[in-house]
């Protein structure tokens, strides 16, 4: 059984944004995962990482996001760690997308685009230690 | 640093702003300037020309909704063209068809301006 796992470490600015995304591009490609899967990891792991920037470290550059991916048999899981503070997924439900439109609001989509690109996602935190939010995306 | 250029020419009285590389939440403040450029010469007809764009985030898409009130509260909109597939599907998923105009061509964005002043 073929298994690949790459690693990341970038500081947590917009700026590190198209590394990650250039990253994930090469090594997902490189491991024989079809580009329509690949962009839609693409966008969730960019808005995961907006997220971390945001709200986890407030636009403290001097933090650290750590990225892991592993591709095994078609199937992609990346996972986003940070030591910043944490959420509740539980609090942050899907908005409905008519009220959204309707009240021309901005923002709060990224969760949601993340939810609906991906296969599986989930949100694990120790208290004053680290998040980590694990995706999963299968090939085909 | 992620390439991102959005340019303002003038077609008539349409305002074309050209997007090309990747609009991020890096990116986005600049794209915010550009119509906030638009706002400061009071001009409130717009065409965005997504030819050349290659990938947007939802921080790209939520420039377009904090600028599309104020464009049609004065009289003017912001249109939608030529996009390429992967950026159309991630405004389709979010369902932004039903709030935004889309063209396939640039040159009809500008014409459905032209046809409501006409009216």
């Amino acid at each position: 059984m073929k298994q690949n796992t790459f690693e990341l470490k970038v500081a947590s600015t917009t700026g590190e944004l198209a590394t990650i995304r250039e990253f994930i591009q090469e090594k997902a490609s490189q491991a024989g995962i079809s580009q329509k899967t690949i962009d839609s990891i693409i966008l969730a792991v960019d808005e995961a990482s907006t997220n971390i920037v945001k709200h986890a470290y407030h636009f403290d550059d001097s933090k650290e996001i750590k990225l892991h991916l592993s591709v095994d048999e078609g199937t992609c899981t990346v996972s986003l760690t940070d030591f910043g503070d944490s959420f509740d997924p539980d609090k942050v439900p899907n908005p409905d997308m008519n009220e959204y439109l309707k009240q021309r609001r901005v923002g709060g989509l990224g969760l949601m685009l993340i939810r609906t690109l991906m296969d599986f996602v989930e949100y694990h935190t120790v208290k004053g230690k680290y998040n980590r939010l694990t995706m999963v995306k299968r090939d085909g | 640093m992620a390439e991102f250029n959005a340019g303002i020419t003038e077609t008539g009285n349409v305002q074309v702003i050209e997007l090309s590389g990747f609009l991020d939440a890096h990116t986005a403040p600049r794209l915010e300037n550009t119509f906030n450029e638009l706002l400061t010469r009071q001009q409130y007809r717009v065409v965005v020309n997504f030819r050349n764009l290659k990938y947007i985030s939802s921080a790209g898409l939520g420039v377009f909704m904090a600028f599309i009130e104020t464009m049609r509260g004065n009289g003017g909109d912001i249109k939608l063209t030529e996009m390429q597939p992967n950026v159309y599907n991630i405004f389709d998923l979010l369902g932004f068809p039903l709030l935004y105009e889309i063209f396939p061509t640039q040159q009809e964005g500008i014409q459905k301006f032209n046809q409501s002043s006409e009216k």
